[in-house]
């Protein structure tokens, strides 16, 4: 049974703390960020806080204790989150409602924060611990996944004649998005001289190549279909959610072994495939969404992956407006994205899909009925979320 | 930007940790020696090296020494210091190279004392040893010309 999940759970309530610019969160704890995100979540839906019953995690998540402790949640039933890294922010909403549909919980939080005062993620490959596995590519001076990432970008335009103007695309086109987004914290306008006159970071990648560096923490909560109708907000339900990858990919960006098809992507076409097929849609059928956006030759990537174009034409997909507001035919990260709005490990797509189900984004699609989110392209395992509103 | 700008070695702050599966590598590379590891039941080669074959799931290694040629299959240029200490290194090459003879298995490395402009997907590198430390040996590539 593929489809035992679908519409069966809905996300009722979402919370966000504001972003900030890298360690101007401070001095919260990111703890206190996750918490203050969790509290708006659970006043949004209109539930009280000692019904949540479970916390679903991605990225190494939360000390759920910690959170039982400070919030004065009595009893949890459901602590999980997948395993990986940024790749899980989709999956984790999943993951809640495979916890819900199951019977191991009823009210489950999913929550992400960064903060980045201490540690920036620019250079978090740096702070890993040695082990043999980072021996093989800790000499070579790749210090953080934008270095890592440029690999793949540089292989995609050898194969595909992808160019620096589809990358400036992607980021000229969410910089609009977030010039009319009061919370995104990039507002300046953003020309195609701009780009090229900013500093290369990583060949192909130039400064605004990469994703903001910010801090701040998003939680949603996420119940069964049938208490979500009673519940304050419109229900944005769960329609499918993937996870994982094929081995070809595995350890990526940390690896480089992938066979050449899919060294130039972003790991997440098997689970893209899954997602459809459980969802029983194409992409077609998608009508907003939202891309993980660490690096914008990631988002070419993934457009591809998830079949919006044809593998290698991301770049000629762009190009012809395709993922403008209000007027191309796939609008994307209507926030502004991690380039532009906050980056909080992919839940601010989170934040955005479920603004786009209610009808409440600042930059509204009109006939938003499907939203994609997909969870970072890193290593396995990756994922996918398809959010619906009521059919 | 008129004058070439030659790709520098990476920063040397490299701690070398290595295991049973991993050691015969850097061995070698004490030794000036480019490995590669082959199952020794079905002839797969792997790199890193693992515990288990992915193919056969056989544990047997066989190291193959290579003739240390190999062939650029991408990389990039880092020109931003980003952590401290970086400024003196920048610029230069991490590059994925791909080994003919083992199959086309790829390292991750650097290419290093070549022109930076020179250097592309399908350029043909050879590998040069880096004595970063009393006890350490990385293999890095520079451009057959």
């Amino acid at each position: 049974m593929t489809d035992d999940m679908r519409r069966k759970t809905a996300v009722v309530g979402l919370g966000a703390t504001p972003y900030y610019k890298r360690g101007e969160s401070a001095p919260q704890t990111r703890e206190e960020l996750a918490g203050k995100a969790i509290l708006a979540a659970v006043a949004d839906s209109g539930l009280r806080v000692e019904d949540i019953d479970g916390f679903s995690y991605f990225a190494g998540g939360f000390d759920t204790g910690y959170l039982m402790e400070t919030l004065g949640i009595p009893e949890v039933r459901f602590s999980a989150g997948l395993t990986g890294t940024g790749g899980g922010s989709a999956g984790c909403v999943g993951l809640a409602a495979a916890a819900i549909v199951s019977g191991q919980a009823e009210v489950v939080v999913c929550v992400g924060a960064s903060q980045q005062g201490r540690q920036r993620f620019g250079t978090v490959t740096s702070s890993y611990d040695a082990s043999p596995e980072t021996a093989f590519f800790a000499a070579a001076g790749l210090v953080g996944p934008g270095h890592m990432f440029a690999l793949l970008a540089r292989r995609h335009m050898e194969l595909y004649g992808t160019t620096r103007d589809h990358f400036a695309e992607v980021a000229m086109t969410l910089r609009r998005n977030a010039q009319r987004n009061p919370a995104a914290l990039i507002r300046k306008p953003l020309t195609r001289e701009d780009y090229f006159n900013a500093p290369m970071l990583a060949d192909p990648h130039c400064l605004f190549d990469f994703c903001l560096e910010s801090d701040g923490a998003v939680a949603v909560i996420v119940t069964s279909a049938a208490r979500a109708r009673h519940l304050r907000q419109r229900p944005v339900y769960v329609l499918a959610s993937a996870q994982g990858g094929e081995a070809s990919w595995g350890r990526s960006i940390y690896w480089m072994n992938m066979p050449d098809e899919s060294f130039a992507s972003s790991g997440h076409y098997s689970v893209a495939r899954r997602l459809y097929q459980m969802a029983g849609i194409g992409p077609h059928e998608v009508d907003v969404a939202q891309i993980y956006d660490h690096f914008t030759s990631q988002v070419l990537m993934q457009l591809e992956d998830y079949g919006f174009c044809k593998k290698g034409e991301g770049g000629p997909f762009v190009a012809d407006g395709n993922i403008s507001y209000p007027d191309g035919t796939l609008p994307i990260n209507t926030d502004g994205g991690q380039l532009s709005c906050g980056y909080v490990w992919g839940m601010t797509h989170v934040r955005e899909a479920v603004e786009q189900i209610r009808g409440t984004a600042v930059n509204q699609v009109a006939a938003a009925n499907i939203v994609l989110v997909t969870g970072g392209p890193s290593i396995i395992p990756v994922s996918g979320l398809l959010l619906q509103r009521e059919p | 930007m008129s004058a070439p700008f030659i790709a520098k070695r990476p920063p040397p702050d490299f701690v070398l940790c290595t295991d049973r599966w991993t050691q015969p590598f850097w061995d070698a590379a004490r030794q000036h020696r480019l490995v590669a590891a082959r199952c020794a039941s079905c002839g797969r080669f792997r790199m890193p090296p693992t515990p288990f074959c992915p193919n056969c799931r056989s544990q047997d290694i066989h190291w193959s020494t290579l003739r240390g040629e190999g062939v650029v299959y991408s990389y990039t240029v880092v020109s931003r210091a980003v952590l401290e200490g970086m400024d003196q290194h920048i610029p230069y090459v991490p590059a994925v190279v791909s080994l003919p003879d083992a199959d086309g298995v790829r390292l991750i490395s650097n290419v290093v004392d070549a022109p930076i402009d020179s250097i592309r997907v399908g350029s043909p590198v050879r590998v040069v040893w880096d004595q970063i430390s009393p006890h350490v040996v990385v293999p890095r590539f520079t451009l057959i010309v």
